[in-house]
C-alpha cells in the first residue's frame, strides 16, 4: 500500500521572544492510504504543531513533508490553495462553521472554490448532509445548531471535495461525551464508505477504539507507534496509572 | 489504490491561476450576505462616512442655492445673502466655498476615513476565524481581499449615497427657511445633482481607501495564525 504522507525528519522551532522553543525534535512518520490514524499527546507535546505540518497549514522548519510523495515546501501558493481545497478537508475543534452562512452554504462552499457549479453544488451539498444527518436543517445558521450539529456540518464540509485525507483536530474537544462518540463513529464510517485516510489529533482515548495506529507524542519527539492489536493492552495500562 | 492524490493535477500552464475559483456573482452574494448579518456593525462603519459626506454635500448644495440666487441678479436676494453671512464682492456671480470651509471638509473627510480604517481593522481581527477557515478550505489571498473591498464598496455605496441625499435636503431646506421660495425656485438642478454626484464618489473612495490596509492584513494572514486565534 502507498504511503500518502511521509514526515522525513521534520524539526520545528518557535521564537517566543528571545527564546527557541523547539516544538519538534526531528519526526518520522509514514501514513498509508485509507488509515485511520490517531496522534495522541499531552498539550505542549508538539501534537499540533505536526498536524498542522501534514496539512501544509506551517512550514518545517527542516525536514520534509511529502503529501503523495510531492514535497509540499515546493508548492506554491495557487498550488498550496488548490490542495487544501480538493485534497484535504479540515475539522476542528472549534468546528469553524463560518457563521453567516447556513449549513448548506457551509458544505457548498469548498465545491464553489473547486469551480463546480451552483446547482451542482447544492445537489452534492444536501447529498453530504444527508449522509451526516441534517437534511433537515441546511437552512439553519451556525448559531441555531448544537455543538454535535455543527461538527457534522463540518464533516460534510470536509468532504465536500471528495478528499484523499481528512484531518481533524481535536474532533471531540468540544463535545460532551455521547456527541463526541456520535461524532466519532461518523468519521469512522464514512472513511471506510469512502476508503480516506483519517489523521486525528486528540488526547480524546474514546478515539482510540476505531483507529487502526496511534502516534503518540511526547516532547516533540515520537514516542511509540502502536498498531490496533496492541492497544487494548497499553490503554489498560494507561488507565490503571491514571 | 494506486490512484494519486495528484494525479489530476493541472500541468503548470496559464491555467495554474484558474485551479481555485470564486465567481464574482457568489462573492457579491457573500459580501452582501456578511453586511446583512452584521448591519448593525456595518451601520456604525458606515455612519461616520454618513456624516462626513453629509457635511461635503451640504456645503456644496448650499453654495448652488447661493448660486442660483445670484444668478437670478436681483439687488434683494444679493441684500439677503450679505445679511445672511455671505461675503459678497459688489461684482461677484457666483458663490465659491471658502478656504475656511474647504479646510473643514478635508478635516472632516480626514477624521472619517481614520475612523473606517480603525473599525475595518476592528472588523478583520473580528473575523480572524471566518477567514482563516476560508483559507483551509482553499481560498486565496485575492478572494478575501475581494470580499473585503467589495463590502466596503456597498457599505460606501449606500453610506455616501444616503449622507449626500441627507446633506442636500438639509442645505436646499436651509435655504427656503432663509430666504424663502426663491432660495429653492431658483437653485440650479444640474449644479445640485453634481454636488450629490461629487459627494458620493468622494464617499466611496475614502470608504475603499480606508478598507484598503485592513483587507491586505487580512489577506495575508496564513491560516495556521487564524487557527490559534482563541474565541
Amino acid at each position: 500500500m502507498s504511503n500518502v504522507v511521509r514526515v522525513s525528519n521534520v524539526t520545528k522551532s518557535f521564537r517566543l521572544g528571545k527564546i527557541e522553543v523547539q516544538a519538534l525534535k526531528g519526526v518520522d512518520l509514514q501514513i498509508a492510504r485509507g488509515e485511520y490514524l490517531s496522534i495522541m499527546g499531552p498539550s505542549g507535546s508538539g501534537k499540533s504543531t505536526l498536524f498542522n505540518m501534514i496539512g501544509g497549514l506551517d512550514k518545517p522548519t527542516s525536514g520534509k513533508v511529502f503529501i503523495d510523495e510531492v514535497d509540499i515546501a515546493q508548492l506554491d501558493a495557487y498550488e498550496l490553495a488548490w490542495l487544501r481545497c480538493r485534497k484535504i478537508g479540515y475539522i476542528f475543534q472549534t468546528f469553524n462553521i463560518i457563521q453567516v452562512m447556513t449549513a448548506l452554504e457551509n458544505v457548498t462552499l469548498p465545491m464553489i472554490f473547486a469551480g463546480m457549479n451552483s446547482d451542482a453544488a447544492v445537489q452534492k451539498g444536501m447529498k453530504l448532509l444527508e449522509q451526516v444527518g441534517l437534511v433537515d436543517r441546511h437552512s439553519h445558521k451556525p448559531f441555531e445548531l448544537s455543538g454535535g450539529q455543527q461538527q457534522r456540518v463540518a464533516i460534510a464540509r470536509a468532504l465536500a471535495n471528495d478528499p484523499a485525507i481528512i484531518l481533524a483536530d481535536e474532533p471531540t474537544g468540544n463535545l460532551d461525551l455521547t456527541t463526541g462518540e456520535e461524532i466519532i463513529a461518523l468519521l469512522k464510517r464514512l472513511s471506510q464508505q469512502r476508503g480516506v485516510t483519517v489523521i486525528s489529533a486528540t488526547h480524546d482515548f474514546k478515539m482510540l477504539n476505531v483507529s487502526d495506529k496511534v502516534v503518540w507524542i511526547r516532547d516533540g519527539r515520537i514516542d511509540k507507534i502502536e498498531n490496533r492489536e496492541e492497544l487494548s493492552i497499553s490503554i489498560g495500562r494507561i488507565g490503571m496509572r491514571e | 489504490m494506486n490512484e494519486r492524490i495528484f494525479a489530476d493535477f493541472p500541468e503548470k500552464t496559464s491555467r495554474v491561476q484558474r485551479l481555485v475559483v470564486l465567481p464574482f456573482g457568489k462573492s457579491v452574494e457573500i459580501a452582501f450576505k456578511s453586511i446583512k448579518v452584521r448591519f448593525f456593525r456595518s451601520l456604525i462603519t458606515t455612519l461616520s462616512l454618513v456624516l462626513a459626506v453629509s457635511f461635503l454635500s451640504f456645503t456644496d448644495v448650499s453654495n448652488a442655492v447661493a448660486n442660483g440666487m445670484l444668478a437670478g441678479r436681483s439687488p434683494e436676494l444679493r441684500q439677503n445673502l450679505i445679511r445672511a453671512g455671505y461675503d459678497l464682492d459688489p461684482e461677484a456671480t457666483n458663490v465659491a466655498a471658502s478656504p475656511k470651509q474647504r479646510w473643514i471638509i478635508i478635516l472632516s473627510l480626514l477624521v472619517c476615513a481614520v475612523g473606517i480604517v480603525n473599525a475595518q481593522l476592528m472588523a478583520v481581527t473580528e473575523r480572524f476565524r471566518e477567514i482563516g477557515t476560508m483559507k483551509c478550505l482553499g481560498a486565496l489571498d485575492r478572494f478575501v481581499l475581494r470580499l473585503f473591498i467589495l463590502e466596503a464598496g456597498m457599505q460606501g455605496l449606500v453610506g455616501s449615497a444616503a449622507g449626500a441625499l441627507v446633506g442636500a435636503v438639509f442645505a436646499l431646506a436651509g435655504g427656503l427657511i432663509r430666504f424663502g421660495g426663491p432660495a429653492v425656485q431658483l437653485v440650479a438642478l444640474t449644479e445640485v445633482a453634481a454636488s450629490l454626484a461629487s459627494a458620493t464618489g468622494i464617499g466611496i473612495g475614502l470608504s475603499l481607501l480606508g478598507v484598503l490596509y485592513p483587507a491586505l492584513v487580512a489577506a495575508r494572514m496564513q491560516p495556521v495564525e487564524a487557527m490559534r486565534v482563541e474565541q
